[in-house]
């Protein structure tokens, strides 16, 4: 046990706790307030991973974009104190065995198989390599996640004005 | 597998974050619920191609991939969330089970 194992064990309690807080949680809030640290504890996973970039990325968009249109979601749709979530649980047995299932599958597969490794060596800076790829070997996704990203912005404007215009 | 951080450790939690994920989707009621847990299966699915990047044969490419999986759950989540404001305005919920009509 060096330092590296015990703060990997550290982030990695830190967001399965944060998860189970999300998951069983009884107020939408309270779960999206979880769901924050869920998404720092990932972030901080991605620094033990060597991956910089994509740790800030990570905060960047998840805590500082989707985590806010979740909140809003929330802000916009709950009813004032009808946070109900005792009644909003549908199917429990049932999901609980294929959630089950599907861990214990995943488990045992991915700690039984033999992965091939390259060995690690010390941690790189990885934005400039990352940018390179970008423009070299991935400029096709990179292009067709720019009109994606178009797309899904005029679209969602376009789903949420529409009933407004209609009753005008 | 032993106590010292490896490849296997980073691919336990995220399998035991994507079971959870799923359990939301599942059994969650409210929409938004559901995309928290659509958001947890995407952040596991993202620590397993990051965790092959730094242990595995996949170089920088996993990482790369990260970020096109960061960009789309980000379009996925402002899609979806117009989506379920239009929902609450016509039906005025936001359950799953309730809305099942097309049209009127």
């Amino acid at each position: 046990m060096n330092w590296y194992d015990i703060i990997f064990y550290a982030f990695a309690l830190l967001t399965i706790v944060s998860a189970v807080g999300v998951v069983f949680s009884r107020n939408i809030v309270y779960a999206a307030f979880s769901l924050l640290f869920a998404f720092f504890g990932v972030a901080a996973l991605y620094v033990l991973l060597a991956a910089d970039f994509i740790a800030i990325t990570q905060i960047l968009l998840y805590v500082g974009g989707i985590l806010v249109l979740i909140v809003f979601g929330i802000m916009l749709t709950s009813r004032a104190n009808s946070v109900e979530m005792k009644k909003g649980l549908l199917r429990i047995a049932p999901s609980v065995i294929v959630a089950g299932v599907i861990a214990g599958t995943l488990i045992g597969v991915l700690t039984t198989t033999k992965w091939p490794s390259a060995g690690t060596g010390p941690p790189e800076e990885t934005a400039k390599p990352i940018g390179t790829l970008l423009m070299t070997n991935f400029v096709l996704p990179f292009e067709l996640a720019s009109i994606l990203l178009l797309v899904a912005l005029v679209g969602a404007v376009i789903i949420a004005r529409r009933e407004k215009e209609r009753r005008a | 597998m032993s106590l010292h951080v490896g490849l296997y450790h980073f691919l336990v939690v995220s399998a035991i974050l994507f079971s959870l994920g799923i359990y939301a989707v599942i059994s969650r009621k409210n929409a938004i619920m559901v995309l928290m847990g659509i958001e947890l299966i995407l952040n596991a699915a993202n620590i397993n191609f990051i965790a092959f990047a730094r242990f595995g044969i996949m170089n920088l490419s996993g990482q790369v991939v990260a970020v096109f999986v960061i960009i789309l759950a980000a379009a996925e989540a402002a899609v979806l969330l117009a989506i379920v404001l239009n929902i609450y305005q016509q039906l005025n919920t936001v359950n799953v089970d309730e809305v099942d009509k097309l049209k009127n």
